[in-house]
């Protein structure tokens, strides 16, 4: 009988040329349609092409997929495929002990073996008798399935990667024609490459369904899943579509000017498909000619947005204070990555948090939020357009690394039942409105000012950089106008606090340890506490979307825990800024490698400070 | 009302605010901002249809001073932002108005880019050789040698040329003016408006603090004739007092002749040409300086060329064509989904 497991974990790994993203995408498509929920976590180099076999150049795909709510793309995987040595080599120690190898033996030889630093072959040694190994000849049984197919012999091994697909697939019961329909689709003009893949897909298939020492096959059942319409979406698609969303809800034209930076350059390329949903890309020549265009966008009336990362950012923060000081709508979204400096730009951090509450020059306050998850990048871009729009400031959308490329199913959501995005544009053929707009006039519950634009007969008027004279907008040098208009460019956004849901807790409201945690991180702290209050524990979850400001309950849940941890990749900003808000004691566990955390790490961490306690 | 498209018959007094002019006693940007005040109401333009956008720098106070929309950024910026404004509005004209320090060191990389991708902009870059703001340091057009408070001893930088840095930058218009000619002033941003891409005006600008007297040459009447060029399309190349001086081309080279001498004529001279599509004779006037040559003004090139605001809209309604007007719930639903029935 094929055992059952409640969720599997699996790791993709080879060359950065081997295709392991493609095979990992279409792994987590097939089983996301099977019924399983996933999450996925791409983790490639910087280098687009590190020298083939070596450690540098290896590129992983990991999902998690189960039959019951997947949260992470899972601590360890139980299932490695390693296209070659150095995959294995980098690969091994993450691997669950008892876990199973599929190891590529065609690139185990002398040559693959030093370049992956080996002194010899790792197969049937002492290092590997914790592992179930399947020694698979990937690559010439490849070659050896399309030996008939009339394509040229490079582009034959190029479909290893599908065979490596068809031996997963058959280790979990997968359908093999969601890939085969994603082939005939994607390859439509090219049917010697869709016969190749095809091919080498089934063959890996039977390789496994003809081995003499059959392995285990296991069985997921389908995850219990919210009823509705799915599709697959990772983060930076999410942000792109959320930013779209929230244009077609506004009725206003979408702007973005952005200069390509990893790992943010997928929201640029996703808009730039979609000119016939009235989208204006602009790929500017640098960092700061694309928050620049998108001032100018904004002033003449567009929902305007720049998309970035971590160094883009800094390079933003002038304009930053622009948009501050002119009162415009402006979505700025810096998609973390490992700093500081050029720092890891394939991998994940969320150190960016104190450049967007304060990396500008003068009091320059911005609406600061981050989305949780994939899938929540939709929302949170989406929210992130509607604060902008309704209160007339720039809002900086915080996401990182990981969920921009992580995937995972997303319940489609209807337009008609999303929230109403307001704009603060003046009705320009009201004579009413004409005789008493000041541009710097507010709105009394938000302070925002009212948005006129070029093409307004009537409404002319100047907004810069210089301080302005309150109402008017005239420049203005007095000290008090100055002391005023900074408190209420403040106020403003403060008021906003008025405008986003409370604050939400998971787990009592009241207990031992208030795990706190922000923006990317939601999955892993979300299934550490779960698991803890699964166990009996008083410990309850945090995450914090809002951050500046902040929903007006989180002084209110602080003070009901007697411990406060705050979990983040960083050393430690979101802790820092809740002693400074709260001045409420909180800890950090703080993790800075490149990765996400493992939930193992948030449950030692809590255990640590439950036991503290005691 | 002008009876063909609405515009109604403006006056130079529309186009001045409310707001007090801010610049020293006698500087030069008083004569530029009468001279684009009274252009106005000839670009065809209705008022709220007209933006100005500046950086920073004396020249940067400019938006203040037009009753239009403006607006007055950060330094170095305004082609980026006005970039943005366009493309978000083609219909409007854009006026970028900047200086030499705000364009050409800070701003050099926007100003480079807006040029190739011929955005249909208006760029005034007002040209005194001098940081006037920030009380008199060199600018990367200042002269060689030139003593400011950066440059005690004199400066060792070499200076751009305004025009053959746009030239080069492949500017589809570029022309030069001084700020004492108003007639001169005005038909150049005539010109700039007409044209259809981005149109760069350098106007030669006194600073009377900071670089008094700068451009004496090319502006005291007793001087100017013999040390300037006034180039027009398809008029033979004379300057001097008594138009006896000429340009030749000697090989690949211009050369000043004196027309009488050696058996030249009108005839030998070379003819301006604004509209040749090789930037050749721009460039090489844009390179003719003090001493050996006269400096040239006016209109060194008017070409057209693929204009990338219009090319963006070309682009957006061809594709909206093929697959008709996006709508949200259509493209969230498509590509591979599935269905979770409930239980």
């Amino acid at each position: 009988m094929e055992p059952k497991m409640d969720s599997v974990v699996i790791r993709f790994s080879g060359d950065s040329g081997d295709g392991m993203q493609l095979t990992g995408t279409q792994f987590s498509a097939t089983s996301a349609v099977m019924g399983n929920d996933i999450a996925t976590f791409p983790d490639y180099p910087s280098e687009i092409r590190a020298p083939s076999g070596t450690i540098a150049g290896v590129s992983g795909f990991q999902i998690q997929f189960g039959a019951s709510e997947v949260d992470t793309p899972g601590d360890e995987p139980d299932v490695l495929v390693a296209m070659n040595a150095a995959a294995l080599k980098a690969n091994l120690a993450a691997v669950r002990k008892g876990g199973t190898l599929v190891l590529n033996v065609d690139a185990f030889s002398e040559k693959d073996l030093e370049k992956a630093g080996y002194d010899k072959c790792p197969i049937a040694t002492q290092e590997l008798n914790q592992y179930k190994v399947i020694e698979a000849s990937i690559t010439s049984q490849t070659m050896e399935a399309l030996k008939d197919v009339d394509i040229p012999p490079k582009s034959k091994a190029r479909c290893k990667n599908f065979y490596a697909l068809g031996i997963t697939y058959f280790m979990f019961g997968r359908d093999l024609e969601p890939t085969k329909k994603w082939l005939r689709m994607n390859f439509a003009k090219k049917p010697l490459v869709v016969e190749a893949n095809v091919k080498a897909l089934e063959a890996g298939f039977h390789f496994m369904e003809t081995l003499e020492n059959p392995v285990s096959t296991y069985k997921i059942a389908k995850a219990k899943i919210k009823p509705g319409t799915y599709r697959q979406i990772n983060g930076n698609q999410g942000t792109a579509w959320g930013l779209m969303a929230a244009a077609e809800k506004a009725k206003l034209p979408l702007f973005c000017g952005s200069y390509p930076i990893t790992p943010a350059t997928d929201i640029l390329q996703e808009l730039a498909k979609f000119k016939h949903f009235g989208v204006k890309t602009y790929q500017a020549e640098d960092e700061i000619a694309g928050i620049c265009s998108s001032i100018g966008a904004s002033f003449a009336g567009n929902l305007a947005t720049t998309t970035t990362s971590g160094p883009g950012l800094a390079l933003k923060s002038e304009a930053i204070g622009l948009a501050v000081i002119m009162e415009l709508p402006l979505v700025i979204v810096n998609v973390q990555r490992g700093g500081p400096s050029t720092g890891l730009p394939t991998k994940t951090e969320q150190s960016d948090l104190m450049q967007a509450l304060w990396g500008r020059n003068g009091e320059c306050p911005a609406i600061v939020v981050a989305a949780s998850r994939p899938n929540d990048c939709f929302y949170m871009a989406y929210e992130a357009a509607r604060l902008s729009l309704k209160h007339m400031t720039p809002v900086i959308l915080l996401t990182d690394g990981y969920i921009a490329n992580g995937m995972e199913p997303f319940r489609i959501p209807k337009m008609a039942d999303m929230a109403a995005v307001e704009n603060r544009l003046v009705d320009a053929d009201n004579e009413d409105e004409l005789k008493k707009f000041m541009p710097y006039a507010r709105d009394s519950e938000t302070l925002a000012r009212p948005w006129a634009i070029p093409g307004m007969k009537g409404f002319e008027h100047r907004v810069g950089g210089l301080e302005k004279k309150n109402l008017t907008g005239a420049v203005c040098h007095d000290p008090f106008n100055h002391q005023e208009m900074s408190i209420l460019r403040e106020s403003k956004v403060e008021k906003v606090a008025n405008f986003i849901p409370e604050q939400k807790l998971e787990g009592e409201d009241s207990g031992d340890v208030l795990v706190v945690s922000w923006g990317g991180t939601y999955g892993s702290t979300h299934k550490a506490v779960k698991r803890m209050r699964k166990a009996g524990k008083k410990v309850s979850l945090m995450h914090l979307k809002y951050i500046n400001p902040m929903p007006r309950n989180v002084g209110d849940i602080i003070k009901r825990f007697k411990t406060v941890l705050v979990c983040e990749l960083n050393l430690g900003q979101m802790k820092n800024l809740l002693n400074m808000r709260y001045q409420c004691g909180a800890k950090g566990l703080n993790k800075i490698q490149g990765l996400p955390f493992k939930v193992a790490e948030i449950t030692a961490a809590v255990d640590r400070e439950l036991e503290n306690l005691n | 009302m002008s009876a063909e498209n609405n515009i109604p018959e403006y006056s130079k007094k529309d186009f001045v605010s409310d707001q007090e002019v801010r610049w020293c006693p006698g500087c030069g940007d008083y004569a530029i901002l009468a001279a684009i005040q009274n252009v106005m109401p000839q670009i065809g333009k209705k008022k709220e249809d007209i933006v100005f956008v500046s950086g920073i720098g004396c020249s940067s106070r400019f938006p203040y001073y037009m009753n239009t929309f403006g607006m007055h950024t950060i330094h170095g910026r305004a082609a980026a932002i006005s970039s943005g404004v366009k493309c978000a509005n083609p219909d409007l004209s854009v006026w970028v108005m900047t200086g030499d320090g705000d364009s050409l060191a800070i701003g050099g990389n926007h100003y480079i880019h807006t040029l190739r991708r011929n955005l249909d902009l208006n760029i005034v870059l007002f040209n005194n050789e001098i940081y006037g703001l920030t009380k008199g340091q060199y600018s990367p057009t200042s002269q060689p040698g030139a003593m400011t408070k950066t440059s005690p001893y004199g400066s060792i930088e070499r200076p751009f040329s305004a025009a053959s840095l746009s030239i080069g930058a492949q500017g589809t218009f570029f022309a030069r003016t001084v700020y004492t000619d108003l007639k001169h002033m005005q038909a150049c941003f005539k010109a700039a408006a007409e044209h259809k891409g981005t149109a760069v005006v350098e106007v030669l600008q006194n600073c009377v603090i900071f670089n008094d007297g700068c451009f004496q040459q090319f502006v005291s009447p007793a001087e100017r004739e013999d040390n300037l060029i006034r180039i027009e399309h398809g008029k033979p190349m004379i300057f001097g007092k008594n138009n006896e001086f000429g340009i030749v081309l000697d090989g690949i080279r211009p050369k000043v002749v004196k027309i009488g001498e050696d058996g030249i004529t009108e005839k030998d001279l070379l003819v301006h040409d604004s509209k040749a599509k090789e930037s050749t004779l721009a460039f090489f006037l844009s390179q003719m300086t003090r001493p050996e040559f006269p400096l040239p003004i006016g209109i060194f090139r008017d070409v057209d060329s693929a204009v990338y605001d219009e090319e963006l809209i070309k682009q957006m309604n061809q594709v909206t064509e093929q697959k008709g007007v996006g709508s949200m719930d259509a493209l969230l639903s498509s590509g591979d989904t599935w269905t979770i029935e409930a239980e």
